[in-house]
């Protein structure tokens, strides 16, 4: 009771600092974050007076504790996060995509414009959507390849909350025009050091629950969420070196300039692509892939050679990001041939997830959730294909700075972290609640044909838009000058907009399907009435020769 | 197998361990990669004209970035014949070495901006950027009309020349202490601009957003615009432009 207590007068001393922050500051997007950053520690003081778990308390449905003895009520909330951020990040996406296609969509307004728009949706869906999806998965596989509780469960709750105030305040401060201007990086100076707290939290629990273990090994998946926890680390400390003009303001410069912030940058981006939105979802594949095909992991020893190879050889590939720049040309030799190189770990992976299914290929037909994580597998293999063709320098001048570029990071999104993700919560949704199984499987299924078919319209409408204005941006006539002005390569892309709005446009409707279906699981509804997924049908009446029966 | 660092199965009981060896791993590209670029002084050629930006043109730079005009624009002209032709001369690597961050880009939804500078007058910038469809109508900018309502924020004028010097800017005392002065003597014609002028050598100074009564957000963005890859004389250095594809002939 004293520690609740003492626990709760922290958290209001905090509030208190906050707000005098937000009172002593002349910036006013800065003391509107420090009024959010108030009220979320009262909030935290008033939950630490209730004991931590207050809110699974107040509703049972998020605590059913019935399915198991793991610490799961983090990752139920996780669960629910995970889809709330992602409908929220789709439905950005979408708008920013029509933005481009309709400019009055901008609405004259300063808060809602595309400049504005953009960092919100590729930070909702990468750190908000991606980044629960990470920290409830790792908590629910750590738990159980370890056969231990979580580690610290309170700092784990810190973790949870802490990284969703981070989310909060990365969003509100990119409508106010709050950045860095670093892609992938763009919240400031305080926001960071906020998610650095989080983050080192995070691997204390991590290794807290690793060192825990009842089991001699650490399963391969924790290997794969290790690395990928540390490496971030190492990534946001170094590139967020930055100094605050002031300590009561928003704005901070980079410590580094020019050509040196230009590659530190695109190290931590391209890692960001590579730890966050590959070593981290590997990890989940290595657990929930196995786990719905009941079938073992394909090779221990491709998994060894895979995980060091990914690793060491991802963190070099960032020069790829800057060919014929003014950076000097052997960095971005050096990027180009890792980035080459790293097709075949990348690919390691892709076999091993792969070839988990020997001897249970059969599911791809009877198991929709199977079938969807087949399809992540497969699209991370498209994209980690296209990717190293792309840092071919020769190639890459002509795709660089076009939408072949975005058509390669969504069939990497969509694809395979989207894709991968839903395969996960499906899992997850019945045995996190104590369900029988899913509300519908058929739904699922819908799921599955509505994001592939938008992955299939947004990927291929981009790589026509993409091509068309590297072309034609290069392109001479007779006469030896330039045959088109920059605004008539935008004004070709039009039709191409729309298809990929409409990609975007099934993407979400997927999504929601999704979102029916795991809140129906949540809330117990009696199972959906329809026909099984089962064998494909057959008939032994019509399977007989067309012979004609005479008439009576 | 003859040749082994290390037992794996070691790694995998070994928490400790297994961190110490991943973080080792993903350091060894970083430090090889990165640090040289802080040391090899042929990272950046020294060039003749470069300098810091003025008071005006850095808080015109600060709502570039508070815009996110980097999202659509890049600040790289790359060294390809076409590149040269639609956009001007290559871009070195010391023209961006006072950018804290860069803004190189990653995408051309829009055309590149690197050497934007004295192609346009300020007064197609303002109406470009008020309403970019009355002067392109097939543009997809949005529109930033409020920013020649804004005034533009002067008060920490100094905070941020003393924050930039403090990251390796060379600001001289004097620059940081008559910040507020010099940027006021950019915006308004009838200011006394001697001192300014010396400071910043080829200072453009005029009334950037037509509003002669005060300064706005536009004055300064327009006046980052207008600098924008004119600090470097091409012709001087056309010894260190030489185009990969035979450019520039």
């Amino acid at each position: 009771m004293e520690k609740l207590v003492m626990r709760g007068g922290v958290w209001l001393f905090v509030a208190l600092l906050l707000l005098l922050a937000a009172a002593a500051s002349s910036d006013w997007a800065f003391s509107v974050h420090m009024s959010i950053a108030c009220l979320a520690a009262l909030i935290a003081a008033f939950a630490s007076g209730k004991g931590f778990d207050f809110l699974s308390q107040r509703y049972p449905v998020l605590s059913a504790d019935n399915a198991s003895k793991y610490d799961d009520d983090l990752i139920r909330f996780g669960l629910i996060a995970t889809i709330f951020w992602g409908l929220a990040g789709f439905l950005a996406g979408l708008y920013i995509a029509l933005q481009l296609a309709f400019p009055a969509l901008n609405l004259n307004f300063e808060y809602t414009t595309f400049g504005r728009l953009r960092p919100l949706h590729t930070s909702a869906v990468i750190f908000a959507f991606g980044g629960n999806a990470l920290i409830a998965t790792s908590f629910y596989v750590v738990q159980r390849t370890c056969r231990a509780r979580l580690a610290f469960p309170s700092l784990a709750r810190f973790v949870f909350w802490g990284y969703q105030l981070f989310i909060v305040l990365a969003a509100t401060g990119y409508l106010m025009g709050v950045t860095q201007s670093k892609e992938y990086a763009e919240p400031e100076w305080y926001v960071d050091l906020w998610l650095t707290v989080v983050w080192v939290s995070y691997l204390a629990v991590f290794v807290g629950t690793l060192m825990k273990r009842k089991e001699p090994h650490i399963y391969v998946a924790n290997w794969f969420y290790l690395s990928f926890i540390i490496t971030v680390a190492m990534l946001h400390l170094v590139n967020n070196v930055s100094l605050p003009v002031s300590l009561v303001g928003s704005q901070s410069y980079s410590a580094f300039a020019g050509v040196q912030s230009a590659m530190t940058q695109w190290w931590y981006g391209h890692n960001a692509v590579g730890f966050f939105l590959t070593a981290g979802f590997l990890a989940m594949m290595y657990y929930f892939v196995p786990k719905q095909a009941e079938r073992p992991v394909y090779s221990y020893r491709l998994s060894i050679i895979h995980f060091w190879a990914l690793i060491f050889l991802y963190i070099w590939a960032g020069p790829h990001h800057l060919h014929y720049t003014a950076l000097p040309d052997w960095a971005q030799t050096l990027g180009m041939v890792f980035s080459i190189v790293l097709w075949m770990p990348s690919w390691g992976g892709m076999i091993n997830g792969l070839m988990t299914l020997n001897g249970a290929w059969d599911k791809i037909r009877t198991d929709p959730i199977i079938r969807m994580m087949v399809m992540s597998l497969a699209f991370y293999g498209m994209s980690t294909f296209e990717g190293p063709m792309m840092s071919i320098k020769a190639v890459n001048s002509l795709s660089h700075y076009t939408d072949w570029t975005i058509g390669h990071v969504h069939s990497g999104a969509l694809g395979w972290n989207g894709m991968v993700t839903f395969g996960c919560l499906y899992y997850l949704a019945p045995r996190l609640w104590g369900r029988e199984r899913l509300y519908s499987l058929r739904m699922v299924n819908w799921h599955f044909w509505l994001a592939s078919a938008g992955i299939v319209f947004y990927a291929s409408a981009m790589w026509v838009s993409g091509i068309m204005q590297g072309l034609m941006w290069r392109e001479y006539g007779a006469d030896g000058y330039l045959v088109y002005s920059f605004v008539e390569t935008v004004d070709a892309m039009f039709p191409m907009y729309l298809i990929r709005a409409f990609g975007g446009l099934l993407y979400l409707t997927g999504a929601i399907v999704m979102t029916v279906n795991i809140w129906k699981t949540i809330a117990g509804s009696p199972l959906r009435q329809e026909a099984p997924m089962t064998e494909t049908p057959y008939n032994p009446e019509a399977d007989r020769p067309a012979v004609a029966v005479p008439a009576e | 197998m003859a040749f082994r660092i290390i037992e794996h199965a070691k790694l995998e009981r070994n928490v400790a361990l297994l961190g110490v060896f991943a973080l080792v791993t993903v350091m060894i590209g970083g430090l090889v990669q990165i640090t040289p670029l802080f040391w090899i002084d042929s990272t950046i050629e020294k060039v003749e004209g470069v300098r810091p930006y003025t008071p005006l043109e850095q808080a015109g730079r600060n709502i570039y970035i508070r815009e996110g005009c980097y999202v659509c624009h890049s600040q790289q002209v790359r060294p390809f014949r076409d590149e040269v032709e639609r956009y001007g001369p290559y871009s070195l690597a010391a023209e961006s070495m006072y950018d804290h961050p860069f803004q190189w880009g990653s995408k051309r939804t829009g055309p590149d901006l690197a050497r934007v500078g004295g192609r346009y007058s300020d007064e197609w910038h303002r109406a470009h950027l008020k309403d970019p469809r009355a002067v392109v109508p097939e543009s997809i900018m949005p529109p930033y009309a409020f920013l020649a309502e804004k005034s533009l924020r002067t008060d920490d004028i100094v905070a941020q020349l003393t924050a930039l010097s403090r990251v390796g800017v060379p600001y001289s005392k004097e620059a940081i202490a008559k910040a507020a002065a010099d940027l006021e003597a950019q915006a308004n014609p009838d200011a006394d601009a001697t001192e300014l002028k010396k400071r910043y050598p080829k200072v453009q100074v005029r009334d950037y957003d037509g509003d002669p009564t005060k300064i706005t957000e536009m004055d300064a963005l327009v006046s980052y615009l207008q600098v924008l890859g004119t600090m470097v004389d091409h012709k001087k250095a056309a010894s260190q432009q030489v185009p990969n594809e035979g450019a520039a002939k």
